[in-house]
């Protein structure tokens, strides 16, 4: 069986894991059930996970999606690492405040400020 | 006759959809593309089209996950109106329904790290009105068009 595409860009900056996504929906179940998995998977690789996920691509989430970085999150997290969220459109940008997960996450306006943030 | 090609365009119809299918023959994206078209063709604005596309996702997934137990082969209903006012939507699942209020607060500060559970609230938050049909599983829900 062939193997499923990548949902993610990924790049290594210095010591930080960049994540792009190559959907602009986020939505569907089985798209996010592979995005968290991708994204875990480059988590577990690092003694010390520094991952900045950019959502500059991205129109639309679903609370799946939230769910999915919630995990991600909580996995970084136990390695001891960092997660930076940047370039989300403000409508989703509401979602996460509706939501209270910008008292959770660090959110940044840039990719720039996201990553000096690293230290 | 007074038909003239300066004459306004007939008022549009609604559109309506009907959709009753095991939930692994649904196409969301599909479905969400076709009523995403309607809403802007209705003049609905773009906060609009996407506080109800993220709602139909929300209600779909709940009535899968929730109300079918993750059982894809089980029927989620799908209906939906759309007007000059108002969009209207149900959506329904063969579980057994569920008690609205015994659903935790996704807000409340023990609750921000667990992954699940936001779907009600962002429903809730960006229709109009939400209810939920007793026992439970079969939720409806409109928007206005020009509520602010």
């Amino acid at each position: 069986m062939a193997a499923q595409a990548s949902k993610l860009k990924v790049s290594q900056v210095g010591a930080v894991t960049q994540v792009e996504f190559v959907d602009r929906n986020i939505l569907d179940e089985s798209n996010i059930q592979q995005i968290g998995d991708e994204i875990c998977a480059l988590v577990d690789e690092q003694p010390t996970p520094l991952v900045l996920i950019r959502f500059g691509n991205v129109e639309h989430l679903s609370s799946a999606a939230l769910g999915a970085l919630i995990t991600i999150n909580n996995r970084i997290k136990g390695k001891d690492g960092k997660l930076r969220l940047s370039e989300i459109d403000p409508q989703i940008r509401e979602v996460f405040a509706i939501t209270k997960l910008d008292k959770i996450f660090l959110i940044f306006d840039d990719a720039d400020e996201a990553m000096s943030s690293f230290g | 006759m007074n038909s003239h090609g300066s004459d306004p365009p007939p008022a549009q119809g609604p559109f309506e959809r009907r959709v009753d299918v095991p939930y692994r023959e649904l196409d969301i994206e599909g479905l969400q593309s076709e009523i995403a078209s309607q809403l802007a063709e209705r003049r609905y604005p773009r906060e609009g089209v996407f506080a109800i596309r993220l709602a139909i996702e929300e209600a779909l997934v709940n009535a899968y996950r929730h109300g079918n137990r993750c059982d894809a082969g089980k029927r989620v209903s799908f209906a939906c109106r759309i007007d000059d006012e108002a969009a209207r939507f149900e959506v329904g699942d063969q579980g057994p329904g569920f008690d609205i209020d015994s659903v935790p607060d996704p807000t409340d500060e023990e609750n921000l790290e667990v992954p699940s559970g936001r779907g009600l609230l962002l429903m809730r938050e960006y229709m109009t009105a939400v209810e939920f049909v007793a026992p439970g599983n079969l939720v409806r829900m409109h928007y206005l068009r020009d509520a602010t």
